[in-house]
């Protein structure tokens, strides 16, 4: 891989942190550089502090590192927080003029870069351009073209007028001045540029389009953190499209209202996290028992309760396969990149339709919020295919009514799929409901039809089973000793890790699952293997507990909780560790 | 469909198994003769329920239909009305459903004023569990879990609805057929969210808002100069405590419902075969 370039702004929240870092990700996007990126919301010490950072390079980048090349600081916290990943030479530019930096002592061995960001910025036209006076300064440092930059500041602000995009421009070159004068250093970085055309989203962003694409029209959501960006996204450009967004007042009524599209007939989704998917376990199993087709979509983040909100968990896993009372069949999907948050959603939609089926849509906390750069052929729209399952019309309707001439949205099938009738399809007026019901949805509590329409619904599991592709995706070495499975946003770090395993002369062969359930049986490769490691966000192991109990093995388990996602390097110790103090595994 | 529905069309073959005399039978035929009065048929009609006796009440009629989860009858109608303009959809339920588990949607979904009607079967009782207090039931009405009355004042739920913003508020009693179902019809046709409580006896439970108690004091408000229109009348018909009324008490002739605010006027069944024509935008839009 071409070398890559690190590089972070951070402040106090209020600072415009995110949006400095968004500018600096698209510049290097538009200049035909990959970018990967991630947020420290929180502190490790207190409050406050917040972080944008950027990974670049020529080559695909999937993961953070523990490295930081350069760095923003407009707060002495910015550098505390990040002394770990900073390392000899790494420069760090800040405004010695700023009151609370005056007496900030740059760490031995790397340089500072004193810049007037303030005065700077308000010769430029005002001093919240301060920002942007940093982001210049930054380009001189790292040898980044400053044209790059103006690209990104007029995506920012054109819509806000000419002159404050120009004003913009000018206190970036003010930055860059500065530097070139004032520093006569020679840094050793060169981001060169590429005439690659890229894209930049984030999984939640990544979620939303692919609802689009799939022909949701109807949203309903309650705010919350990290899913909110799914709402937002959607908001304005659902309607662009022929559909509508809700702000319902809870998330009890927002699964109730996507509930109530759906039964109309419209492809609906909700969007929430853990405390939300916890109130709308109330209605998941009207949903389910109802047979209706919806896509319920959980940006995880670290519980349990109100948690760590702004930090990254796998935990909802068991939450999502077992949760609510009563016994009930439900997909549960989990994309393990952005581009895959696309291509999951559609497919989660044809699933939830093809098998009238809820489906967990779940991403996490780092996937939701990082942004990504992408071919924009691999989001294309043409290989987009809506299959709406087993729909009858006024004229089909006739074969699947009753001898007293009901219609039959539960009838019992062979596959376990029953005839769905929109409102408004002559002849198919039916009821649903949560209560236990006959064919015709009518409540009934013989016992010969309850087991019937038990195991109708369990029989829908099998069937998609058979004819659906459950396959993890695999890399690495199909032939190594050494198993790495993993679920969810890790894959980007495992696939990184592989490399540097491989220098070291490990090789692993890895299977990155996106599907909780069904899912593939994974027997076969474990029992190939000599050891088998599960990688994930969580304490108890939720994917490897499962993965156990499908392969009748133990596993080795690599867990992380305390609300930071795998970085590359550090999961490449991980393993290695793990190889070293030798299997716990029995076969 | 054709013009010659029938109200009984809107019948089930399911027999109803509320209490001999129980009110829920008034009001359930009202509801029917109201939808087939204005136009309706049982196809292009979308009944919710929520949990409680009233929540039986799509089991017994003939549309299509949601017994759903308790409290959360008025969302689920309102995703149907969104997605699906172009049918009719009524809900149903009881003073448990809309005012104590259902009381925050109720609220909202009044603020919203969608295009659809609400039917509370208001019996002050909790009957289905045989025989608790209920929101709406009396400060001193004695039951096995409020053996000296609840002690608090009962929801008054056309005070709560006037000051959500409401643009239809209506009284009606099961008993009397024909203003009931002229009530109900008018919610119907309301442009906006029509809300109608209907006085629905508990005749296992509830020995104190009885048939008689209804007969004899109901006000009806076509009969007592009233004019729907005025907002300071109809706020002094909801805050006198003293009589029980039935009629149309407020109606915004210039409610304009949530489909025409925000343009959602389009049937979301309809979709193509795969993703929308110029979904590629919204690939640009990430450069």
């Amino acid at each position: 891989m071409a070398a890559d370039f690190n590089w972070a702004v951070g402040g106090e929240a209020g600072d415009g942190i995110d949006s400095t870092g968004k500018i600096f990700a698209q510049a290097l996007s538009r200049s035909g550089r990959h970018v990967f990126t991630s947020k420290d919301f929180a502190s490790r010490i207190r409050g406050g502090y917040t972080a944008y950072k950027v990974r670049t390079s020529v080559d695909k980048v999937q993961s953070v590192v523990d490295r930081l090349d350069v760095l923003i600081a407009l707060t002495p916290r910015t550098i505390e927080e990040n002394l770990e990943e900073l390392h000899e030479g790494s420069v760090i530019i800040y405004d010695g003029e700023r009151t609370t930096m005056q007496n900030v002592e740059i760490p031995e061995g790397m340089i500072g870069i004193d810049v007037p960001l303030k005065r700077l910025a308000e010769e430029a036209g005002g001093a919240i351009m301060r920002n942007v006076v940093a982001l210049g300064a930054a380009c001189e440092v790292a040898e980044f073209p400053i044209e790059n930059l103006d690209s990104a500041l007029e995506k920012r602000f054109g819509d806000k007028g000419q002159k404050l995009v120009d004003n913009n421009k000018e206190a970036a070159r003010a930055g860059r001045s500065y530097v070139a004068e004032e520093y006569d250093a020679e840094f050793e970085y060169d981001l060169e540029t590429t005439d690659e055309d890229y894209v930049l989203l984030n999984g939640d962003e990544a979620i939303g389009m692919g609802a689009i694409a799939a022909g949701c029209r109807f949203y309903s959501g309650y705010p919350i953190t990290p899913a909110t960006d799914v709402m937002t996204y959607l908001t304005g450009r659902l309607e662009r499209y022929g559909g509508h967004v809700v702000q319902a007042e809870d998330e009890l009524s927002a699964i109730n209202m996507a509930l109530g599209a759906a039964r109309g007939g419209a492809r609906a989704m909700t969007a929430t996290s853990g405390p939300g998917i916890d109130l709308m376990t109330e209605t998941f199993g009207l949903v389910a028992t109802s047979e209706t087709p919806l896509v319920i979509c959980n940006v995880m983040r670290s519980g349990p309760s109100t948690g760590m909100p702004t930090k990254q968990e796998q935990g909802d896993l068991n939450h999502m396969l077992y949760g609510g009372h009563g016994e009930v069949p439900r997909f549960v999907l989990a994309p393990t990149t952005v581009d895959e948050c696309f291509w999951k959603t559609v497919e989660a939609f044809n699933l939830a339709e093809k098998y009238q089926i809820p489906v967990y849509l779940t991403a996490d906390l780092s996937m939701a919020v990082t942004e990504q750069t992408f071919s924009p052929d691999t989001f294309d729209m043409d290989a987009v295919e809506v299959d709406r399952g087993f729909v009858v019309d006024d004229a089909s309707v006739e074969d699947h009514l009753s001898e007293s001439g009901g219609f039959q949205p539960h009838e019992l099938t062979e596959d376990g799929i029953s005839p769905r009738a929109f409102p408004g399809t002559v002849d198919g007026a039916h009821m649903s409901t949560g209560l236990e019901h006959d064919e015709q949805g009518r409540r009934t509590e013989d016992t010969e039809m309850r087991v019937e329409q038990v195991d109708k619904r369990n029989r829908k599991v099998e069937t998609a089973t058979d004819r659906e592709d459950w396959s993890p995706r695999e890399f690495g070495d199909a032939e190594a000793e050494t198993l790495v499975i993993t679920w969810g946003s890790n894959e980007g770090a495992l696939a990184e890790a592989l490399d540097l395993l491989e220098d070291d002369g490990i090789d692993i062969r890895v299977l990155s699952v996106p599907y909780v359930f069904p899912r593939p049986d994974l027997s076969d490769a474990i029992e190939a293997a000599d050891e088998t490691i599960v990688v994930e966000c969580n304490e108890t192991g939720q994917f490897a507990n499962l993965v156990e109990r499908d392969a009748l093995v133990r596993v080795d388990r690599i867990n992380k909780y305390d609300g930071v996602r795998f970085k590359a390097d550090e999961l490449a110790r991980e393993i290695r560790a793990s190889l070293e103090t030798g299997t716990e595994a029995t076969q | 469909m054709s013009s010659d529905v029938r109200f009984t069309d809107f019948k089930s073959d399911k027999q109803p198994t509320w209490c001999p005399g129980c009110g829920d039978f008034g009001t359930m035929n009202g509801m029917m003769k109201a939808l087939a009065e204005t136009g309706n048929d049982p196809d292009n009609t979308f009944v919710v329920a929520g949990i409680g006796c009233s929540g039986k009440i799509g089991t017994y009629m003939h549309s299509y239909a949601l017994h759903g989860v308790h409290g959360r009858a008025l969302p689920v109608g309102t995703g149907v009305k969104m997605a699906r303009p172009d049918v009719e959809v009524m809900v149903a339920g009881g003073d448990g459903d809309g005012y104590s588990i259902g009381a925050g949607h109720f609220v909202h979904a009044v603020r919203r004023n969608v295009d659809m009607t609400y039917v509370v079967m208001d019996n002050r009782i909790y009957g289905l569990t045989k025989g608790q207090a209920s929101p709406t039931s009396r400060e001193d009405f004695e039951t096995a879990t409020t053996p000296e009355g609840p002690k608090q004042p009962p929801v008054n739920p056309h005070a709560l609805a006037l000051a959500s913003g409401a643009t239809f508020i209506a009284q009606s009693f099961s008993s009397d057929a024909l203003r009931h179902q002229e009530i109900i019809q008018e919610a119907v046709e309301h442009d906006g969210f029509g809300f109608v409580n209907v006085y629905s006896p508990c005749v296992t439970f509830n020995d104190v808002d009885t048939y008689d108690y209804f007969r004899d004091s109901l006000v009806d408000l076509a009969e007592a100069d009233h004019d729907p229109a005025d907002y300071d009348a109809a706020k002094d018909v909801i805050l006198d405590s003293d009589k029980e009324y039935q009629g149309v008490i407020y109606r915004d002739e210039e409610s304009v419902p949530y489909h025409e605010q925000h343009g959602v006027d389009e049937d979301m069944s309809d979709i193509p075969d795969g993703a929308p024509e110029n979904a590629t935008d919204l690939v640009r839009e990430f450069y």
